[in-house]
């Protein structure tokens, strides 16, 4: 599996084969269809028509959270529309300003909470970046292993719920079987299914399993099939290509002015991994690729997140037999708790555990920002220290903020029923959405 | 990899002072990052500065900041501008302070797209009133919510009550 490299080509439509029959290429489009002509002669200008207003949300099944889009149709076709968000505002930012760094990994996680981890990690690793240390080697390749299973994981939900909302159920709860494996790691590893606050500022909440290692290889046996089950379903399958192919189609530059990151880019054709370009946690010492599509339309993000889960794949395998010795945590009685053991029968290390647990981690006043690559784009971390235990302000950079922010420019001009199409494509969720 | 980062940032702080050197108060080299601090009235010269010449091709977020707790700021609020220059992977940030009682600030919706939403999201936390704004309205509050949720003179346990729906027609018409 290790030496395999996905051919890419099976992946993604070449230039300019895949072209649908209407673009939202150009956001202006010209909606004036007046010429069509029905079969006995009649056009639409001989029609008394009218806009029909409808909203789709703000439950839906096919929104994947909370979020309303009012649209004005014209027949079928969008020809405006309207996108409203923060049904799931819980007021996170402010939330945290009254909380410890350490108490803030519990709202991470409720963040983008298909992939938790992730948030977890990449919340530790600013405030870390702020503390001026660096996690112990272990440390960093146990965060590696689980970035990756997460974002196989979190790529298995918005393909599989992609699919299921253009109409096929079967390749979700092929996913699934797989998901369910990785699940029991982690519940095994965390305690928790969902919600994991695995780690901690210095270093990890906790040491690995003695099975971790078993268990990991297990899981993944059946992910490759999983992959092969569904391409095989999709590939080539008549009414998944004409539900995706040319559905949502945005170039890099405009993707990338309107803030795009992730496979989401990467389905544009623009080649840009924060793991390749600016690496964190040795990614520079795997060896994976990044896959690209070619048209950035559905079809392309679909396939370049199973891609992606094929190359998180290679990275586990490689990371897995590699994990170091030694200590998970930073040695600095400053940020992190001592051993159990001391704070019961030491002095020192009980006042160092209450001083700890009240005041909190102290890192020096600055700001900063720092990022990571989640899965579905840079998950960045805006932090304010004013050398309390209390974080001043923190402003997370949501990837999906800005691939929502485009959902009005995707679906004016397409049909109602892309709406669902796009929207999954997306991977809009809404917890790190409206936070 | 760290060095060359501040390479990048040596050289561009220096064409930046050489072209807009009265315009940039402080440059900002804290944690191995670049920030500049720049006078509200020369904002959008700086940013469309970086976006056109600098080749800064993402805006990756807008982060309003309420500074009136912290031990020193030169004014209550501030603006923070997170960019990124995809093609030689450099990261600067443009630091704005915002007077409490003007806050105006000339918006960077002309030059990046993604600022539609992100100085939307500043707006209703902070109170900024971005000039030139095609929809300024709020976006994850709700349009009856009053009142501007981050600063910290807003108490974090207070909730309000608005139930009616919001007509979306401004963000149709948009």
């Amino acid at each position: 599996m290790t030496d395999k490299k996905p051919n890419l080509d099976d992946f993604v439509p070449k230039a300019g084969e895949a072209k649908g029959p209407y673009s939202a290429g150009d956001f202006s489009a010209d909606l004036d269809y007046s010429g069509d002509t029905a079969a006995d002669g009649t056009t639409l200008d001989d029609i008394d028509t009218q806009p029909m207003y409808i909203n789709i949300g703000p439950t839906h099944p096919a929104t994947h959270g909370t979020f309303r889009v009012y649209c004005k149709l014209d027949g079928e076709r969008i020809k405006k529309a309207a996108v409203d968000i923060g049904y799931l505002h819980r007021g996170f930012e402010k939330i945290v300003e009254h909380r410890k760094y350490n108490q803030v990994i519990p709202y991470t996680d409720r963040l983008n909470y298909c992939s938790g981890l992730v948030n977890n990690i990449g919340f530790c690793k600013a405030v870390e970046r702020m503390l001026g240390i660096e996690v112990p080697e272990r440390t960093q390749v146990i965060r590696v292993i689980l970035m990756e299973i997460q974002r196989i994981m979190d790529h298995m939900i918005c393909v599989g719920a992609n699919i299921v909302d253009i109409g096929a159920l079967t390749n979700f709860w092929y996913f699934f079987n797989a998901r369910e494996k990785l699940n029991d790691v982690l519940e095994a590893l965390t305690g928790a299914r969902l919600t994991y606050s695995y780690t901690r500022v210095g270093g990890l909440a906790w040491d690995l399993p003695e099975d971790f290692r078993e268990r990991v290889k297990a899981a993944l046996e059946g992910i490759p099939k999983a992959i092969r089950d569904v391409t095989g379903l999709i590939k080539k399958n008549r009414i998944f290509l004409d539900r995706s192919r040319g559905v949502g189609v945005i170039d890099a530059e405009k993707a990338l002015s309107f803030g795009w990151t992730g496979p989401c880019l990467r389905a544009t054709g623009y080649p840009m991994d924060l793991r390749k370009v600016r690496p964190y946690y040795h990614y520079d010492q795997f060896s994976f690729d990044v896959p690209i599509g070619a048209n950035g339309d559905v079809y392309d993000r679909v396939f370049v997140r199973i891609a992606e889960m094929e190359e998180s794949l290679r990275i586990i395998y490689q990371a897995i037999d590699n994990v170091p010795g030694g200590p998970i945590n930073v040695d600095n009685k400053d940020i992190v708790l001592p051993a159990k053991d001391e704070v019961h029968n030491t002095m020192e290390g009980l006042i160092n555990h209450f001083k700890l647990v009240i005041e909190g981690v102290k890192p020096p006043p600055g700001r900063i920002y720092d990022s990571i690559e989640a899965p579905n784009g840079e998950l960045g971390f805006y932090i304010i220290s004013d050398g309390t235990g209390q974080p001043y302000r923190i402003k997370v950079r949501p990837p999906c903020f800005y691939l929502m922010n485009t959902l009005k420019y995707l679906i004016e001009g397409a049909m109602v029923a892309d709406i669902v199409a796009i929207l999954a494509g997306l991977n809009i969720i809404a917890g790190e959405l409206d936070r | 990899m760290a060095n060359s980062e501040q390479q990048k940032h040596d050289s561009l702080a220096e064409r930046v002072s050489a072209r807009l050197g009265a315009r940039v108060l402080e440059t900002d080299r804290s944690y191995g990052d670049l920030v500049f601090v720049v006078e509200k009235a020369a904002v959008h010269e700086v940013l469309s500065y970086l976006k056109n010449d600098e080749k800064f091709d993402l805006l990756l977020d807008v982060a309003g900041v309420d500074c009136v707790k912290l031990p020193e700021y030169r004014e209550r609020f501030e603006l923070e501008y997170i960019l990124y220059a995809t093609g030689v992977d450099h990261r600067v940030r443009v630091r704005v302070p915002v007077p409490e009682f003007a806050l105006d600030v000339p918006t960077a919706t002309d030059l990046w797209r993604a600022a539609n939403w992100a100085e939307r999201e500043a707006h209703e936390m902070f109170g900024f009133v971005f000039t030139g704004h095609p929809c300024l309205k709020r976006l994850l509050t709700h349009q009856q919510f009053e009142g501007h949720p981050l600063r910290k003179d807003y108490p974090v346990m207070q909730g309000q009550w608005c139930a009616t729906t919001s007509s979306l027609e401004e963000e149709l018409e948009e």
